[in-house]
């Protein structure tokens, strides 16, 4: 029995020494295993939201799509991992997953103490408040001593904070684990005020029983980019990650679709030629085969094309593109260019 | 004789003495598994390092900037330290196990001799709602009871009132009573009664002892306790004026401002535990009585007790000494399942440091607070329950 024990406690000892001895290449992990591990959110419509037979879509499945294409030049070699708001960061600090792509707001804490980095911004977003339309209130100001419903651990709770105490006004705030308690409590009427991302707005009304009988106020009370997160300490990986996005953005702003990027083979514009993957040698400077940016537009499409089809004015969401549009089309969305 | 024993031992080598190799082999073990979780500890601060997160417990006293819906006893704003939030919940957690382990073991004990009653109905009701109730999954209930207190309730402006309290889908509004210095001649009457029933106990008692005379400890002590701080309560509201005023509550706005006020989250975890938790304790009771054998009931009535005295200083003391072991478990698994509040946003400790951990990002830190302070409200809970049961133990002469 002894004996037993002695070696159960040699053994432990010895595999967590060897845990130390781990590398940080996430993209030769990623290249060994074969896919890769996404942390997304447990179902944003628009965002990250799986379908009836389990298929993950949104904009943020896309990204993750888009980094599995430059890897493998297979955009189903993705893995994804449901994850609540207070689980994203361990989750990611932790080694579970390989990226979190699950509207994350970019903040300082985040970016340093919390060992992370963002990749970029893929959602340019503010947060918004929904209240029912019987109460007849037209402006946040107005919001005085009501009751508020929203997630907990989301930068959301502290902007309400902020929010209310810069005007002085009253509020108590009901912050729920689950995204889906949080819409149910505010339905049931347990809250006056429902508070999110704007797009997480528009994404959760479609929950509601009514979703008619809901407005959104029109005050913006903060800035929320949200963008893709990996661990600090591996540039490879993060670089990999950042370029991904900004092929997407750039793709968009050539006039590269998913449907073109075969033609535009014989295009002429070396900016297009550097992206397709015809001169240059960038998909090798990042680890990756140098059709990385080919097989992110040929399999997942450019940025508009994931918008359009995830969050834009055609779907349930219906957003505008406002701030994401492209910087020279009255947005603010901007990719430095590839050379 | 002795100078063969000692040659014998003296010639048994030291790796076949019995006494070293036990001594040899433990300390082994243990410095094995000291080694193993400084390992660990070593391990975990250089990943940390490397991962270039933040550690320690410095962001204790940075400015937490997030609302909590149930403050306590403490003056918590949006802008106070990330320590005090914490606080915070740590005595919502408090209030929620304390109101919920009265509310149990009252509803256990009734539920436990309900099933031992003679009366089929009450018997099968009682044994109905164990069953039921033990048998389905906490975090269920913990659920239905929230939609429960919610889905009926009307609105603010809609709200039910029952002698001046509100009663809507954002909690229970009461008068708030405030009170002038002239209360405290009350509290002091108060006080001074509780004093003076022990005084009269222990006279009784003694009384008893030598003349076998008995004394009407329980109206007396009825009396003391309700009756003077009453009579005081009326004498100074005749000389100094009524010395408790109300604050009520008023529909402002949205919501109901002033007043006191019990949020719908504590109502639906509190139905939850308690009432969960009474059909574990209604079992323990059951247990606990049907232990004292009935020759004791026997002999109790043959002695001309009456049936009152024979449950009280018969019956009742030999049950608790079986009962109170397994209900300080039971005290404990409440406890601990308070946590389970953050389903609902009940702002507990685990709620309340799950923002804590999300916005700080030290999750080593925070989960071992939460560790550290359940153990420790743990064993409190148990280090009284111990000193209750050994004063409840068999007094062995």
């Amino acid at each position: 029995m002894k004996r037993t024990l002695l070696s159960i406690a040699l053994g432990a000892a010895v595999s967590v020494a060897a845990v130390t001895a781990a590398s940080a290449g996430t993209l030769q992990d990623v290249k060994a295993k074969g896919f890769v591990q996404c942390g997304v959110s447990q179902g944003l419509p628009g965002f990250s939201n799986p379908d009836d037979k389990g298929n993950w879509t949104g904009i943020d499945v896309d990204l993750c799509r888009a980094v599995a294409a430059a890897i493998f030049g297979d955009a189903n070699k993705v893995k994804f991992t449901p994850l609540s708001a207070k689980e994203r960061f361990t989750a990611l600090q932790s080694g579970e997953i390989d990226l979190l792509s699950r509207n994350t707001t970019w903040t300082a804490t985040r970016d340093t103490a919390l060992g992370l980095n963002f990749a970029g911004v893929n959602y340019y977003d503010g947060q918004g408040f929904m209240v029912r339309k019987s109460l007849g209130v037209t402006s946040a100001m107005q919001l005085n001593g009501a009751a508020i419903c929203t997630n907990t651990g989301t930068t959301t709770e502290l902007n309400v904070a902020d929010f209310f105490r810069s005007h002085k006004m009253q509020y108590e705030v009901v912050a729920f684990e689950k995204a889906d308690e949080v819409v149910k409590a505010y339905d049931e009427g347990r809250c006056d005020v429902y508070t999110t991302d704007r797009s997480g707005l528009a994404a959760q009304r479609l929950k509601l029983k009514n979703p008619d009988e809901h407005i959104v106020l029109p005050e913006i009370i903060s800035k929320e980019p949200l963008g893709p997160v990996v661990r600090q300490g591996d540039d490879q990986w993060f670089d990999l990650v950042k370029w991904t996005l900004f092929a997407m953005v750039n793709a968009e702003e050539l006039g590269v679709t998913s449907k073109n990027v075969d033609e535009m083979k014989k295009s002429n514009n070396p900016a297009i030629k550097r992206l397709r993957g015809v001169e240059g040698n960038f998909g090798e400077n990042l680890g990756v085969s140098n059709a990385w940016a080919y097989n992110i537009i040929k399999q997942v499409g450019n940025y508009g094309e994931s918008y359009d089809r995830n969050v834009g004015p055609k779907t349930p969401l219906g957003l505008a593109r406002g701030l994401n549009a492209l910087w020279n089309k009255g947005g603010i969305m901007y990719a430095p260019p590839i050379r | 004789m002795s100078a063969a024993s000692e040659h014998a031992e003296a010639k048994v080598p030291l790796w076949n003495n019995p006494r070293v190799r036990a001594l040899v082999s433990q300390t082994l073990l243990i410095a094995v598994l000291a080694w193993a979780f400084w390992t660990i500890f070593q391990n975990t601060v250089h990943n940390l390092e490397q991962r270039k997160i933040a550690s320690g417990f410095g962001f204790l006293s940075t400015t937490a900037g997030f609302g909590i819906n149930q403050v306590l006893f403490l003056e918590y704003t949006e802008a106070s330290s990330y320590g005090k939030a914490f606080l915070a919940g740590l005595l919502n957690t408090l209030v929620l196990s304390f109101i919920g382990i009265i509310f149990a073991t009252i509803l256990g004990f009734i539920i436990g001799i309900m099933r031992l009653s003679h009366n089929w109905v009450i018997s099968k009701l009682a044994a109905g709602y164990v069953e039921f109730f033990r048998n389905i999954p906490l975090l269920l209930q913990i659920f239905v009871w929230y939609n429960v207190v919610l889905k009926p309730l009307p609105g603010p402006r809609q709200s039910l009132e029952v002698a001046g309290v509100f009663i809507n889908n954002r909690g229970v509004y009461s008068p708030k009573p405030l009170f002038t210095d002239a209360w405290w001649f009350v509290v002091f009457a108060f006080i001074a009664g509780l004093i003076g029933t022990w005084a009269v106990a222990r006279w009784a008692r003694k009384r008893q002892m030598e003349t076998g005379q008995p004394f009407p400890v329980g109206w007396t002590a009825l009396g003391l306790i309700i009756g003077l701080p009453l009579a005081t309560y009326f004498i100074v509201s005749l000389v100094a004026g009524n010395p408790v005023h109300f604050d009520y509550p008023e529909l402002k706005g949205f919501n109901y401002r002033g007043g006191m006020r019990i949020i719908p989250e504590f109502v639906a975890m509190l139905l939850a535990l308690s009432i969960y938790t009474a059909a574990f304790i209604g079992e323990i009771v059951r247990a606990g009585i049907q232990a004292v054998s009935h020759g004791q009931t026997e002999a109790a009535l043959a002695l001309g007790l009456t049936r009152g005295q024979m449950l009280r200083l018969v019956v009742i003391p030999q049950a608790m000494r079986v009962i109170i072991p397994p209900l300080t478990s039971q005290y404990l698994n409440l406890t601990k399942n308070s946590s389970l509040a953050v389903a609902i946003a009940y702002p507990d400790l685990v709620a309340v440091g799950g923002t804590i951990l999300n916005q700080t990002g030290q999750a080593i830190e925070i989960i071992g607070l939460w560790m550290l302070i359940y153990l420790s409200l743990s064993l409190a809970t148990s280090a009284f329950m111990n000193w209750y049961n050994a004063k409840m133990r068999l007094v062995e002469r």
